[in-house]
């Protein structure tokens, strides 16, 4: 996926629909990952039903979206979980789905293997289960293994590994290429952002800026390597990375939570970027009628930014990683490669973190073992 | 890894959108989708759209540019339904 430059014009006004949407399915899981950009845990009471979530899937076929993004949470742990997936894909809406591989025993994995257009991707935090389960839980690590050797043994084609990159993983990237080459399955490396439970954990997990530069040439180098485009920031350190390399929140990009919110991507889970819910009008209503989308589609200000050289190459970074850092909209991304979000970050005198407003998190932890 | 296969554009033969692609129009022009390979494309402008959905209305990719596309523009419009061809949004009929 490439675009020139006037096609990322065209998308930051927005189009008729977004090209990727992020439906998390659940808020309920059983995992308790110090980082989870949703702070889930517990179901909340008011997820949309079976009957709610398929006319959603509905409308979602009749606006040509081709595929949704499906996370939690945990999705396999909804019990309609299947009837939703095996509904979206009759009607060839794409499913790509976010899994810790907990549910993934031998049946699901044939069960999945027989779907059509279907991805999967287990997540990891790290190449090994003591660097991966310090963020995921105890048994974490094994139990995505499992879910992998299960997928494998099911002949179900190349799953994808998928990793955030944080200061310990970002240390492992050629034991991940390995191990994806292992299983036949792709590698897709995503940021860390400052969202949900992982707002506490930024500042020690969030990678250096070292180690930021080792990855942009590690990419560089990896065109076929998956990162949801979503280190556009490292663009300003020269030739652009693979994708549209811009911030697509509200204009080709948005989220839908458990309850039918719809948020302006899939790191800002706070009331402050919710347009709109799909229980009033339906999931089309709010995309081409919320205002803050509206907003996010007109010009940008590349405040700060816009006297730097870069600014075409990065456009200022990530919406998200700036407003949960404390940082404004304007300002530099915390992790510019010219140093500069930490410059601005250093200047303000009081820097207020805002906390992800939903918060589903468990109030007692369970190990894995338990569940 | 295997590699791409080779699928070479004969502007002479009959073309069709591929059944595995869904076609959404946009203001630029349109988004394709190639269900199987995952991958997708951009038509960047609403000419080119339309010469493609035209594709199975004629006997070659070469009429089909006749009728649609202004003579200055042929070669153009050619190298882009050739670059269509190679990641599988039209494939022969």
């Amino acid at each position: 996926m490439s675009a020139n430059s006037s096609l990322r014009n065209r998308f930051e006004r927005g189009l008729s629909a977004p090209i990727c949407l992020t439906w998390e399915l659940t808020y309920a899981c059983n995992l308790a990952c110090t980082h989870c950009l949703s702070s889930s845990g517990r179901r909340d009471p008011n997820e949309l039903s079976t009957h709610e979530a398929k006319s959603l899937i509905d409308e979602i076929a009749s606006m040509q979206i081709f595929y949704i993004n499906v996370g939690g949470g945990e999705p396999m742990i909804r019990r309609d979980f299947f009837e939703l997936i095996e509904h979206a894909v009759a009607q060839k809406v794409g499913v790509k789905f976010s899994t810790n591989g907990t549910r993934i025993d031998r049946a699901a994995a044939r069960r999945l293997a027989g779907i059509d257009y279907l991805d999967v991707q287990i997540s990891i935090d790290g190449a090994d289960a003591a660097t991966s389960d310090r963020l995921r839980g105890a048994g974490s690590y094994d139990a995505a293994r499992r879910a992998m050797d299960h997928l494998k043994n099911a002949n179900f084609g190349p799953f994808k590994i998928s990793v955030v990159m944080t200061r310990e993983s970002i240390e492992q990237l050629d034991d991940f290429e390995g191990l994806a080459s292992m299983y036949g399955a792709q590698l897709r490396l995503t940021r860390l952002r400052p969202s949900g439970r992982a707002v506490e954990q930024w500042d020690k997990l969030h990678p250096t800026l070292r180690q930021n530069r080792d990855l942009y040439q590690w990419l560089l180098a990896r065109p076929t390597v998956l990162t949801g485009d979503s280190f556009f920031h490292l663009s300003a350190l020269g030739e652009s990375l693979e994708g549209l390399n811009l911030c697509g929140a509200g204009r080709v990009v948005c989220l839908i939570d458990p309850v039918g919110d719809v948020y302006a991507c899939p790191f800002v889970i706070h009331e402050e970027f919710r347009a709109g819910n799909v229980r009033v009008a339906g999931f089309s209503d709010v995309w081409t009628k919320s205002e803050l989308f509206r907003s996010l589609r007109g010009p940008g200000n590349p405040g700060a930014c816009g006297s730097c050289g870069s600014y075409d190459a990065c456009r200022g970074g990530c919406m998200a990683a700036k407003f949960f850092t404390g940082l404004e909209l304007t300002d530099p991304d915390p992790e510019c490669v010219f140093g500069h979000g930490e410059t601005a970050l250093a200047a303000k005198r009081v820097v207020l973190r805002p906390t992800s407003s939903p918060d589903h998190s468990r109030r007692i932890p369970v190990s894995l073992s338990a569940r | 890894m295997l590699a791409e296969p080779s699928i070479t554009f004969d502007p002479a033969a009959a073309w069709r959108v591929n059944t595995q692609v869904s076609l959404r129009d946009e203001a630029f022009g349109a988004m394709a989708y190639h269900h199987g390979t995952r991958r997708l494309v951009f038509l960047k402008s609403p000419e080119l759209v339309e010469l493609v959905r035209s594709l199975e209305r004629y006997e070659s990719a070469h009429q089909a540019i006749d009728a649609v596309v202004a003579s200055s523009q042929h070669d153009r419009y050619k190298t882009a339904l050739s670059s269509l061809a190679t990641s599988e949004i039209i494939c022969e009929r």
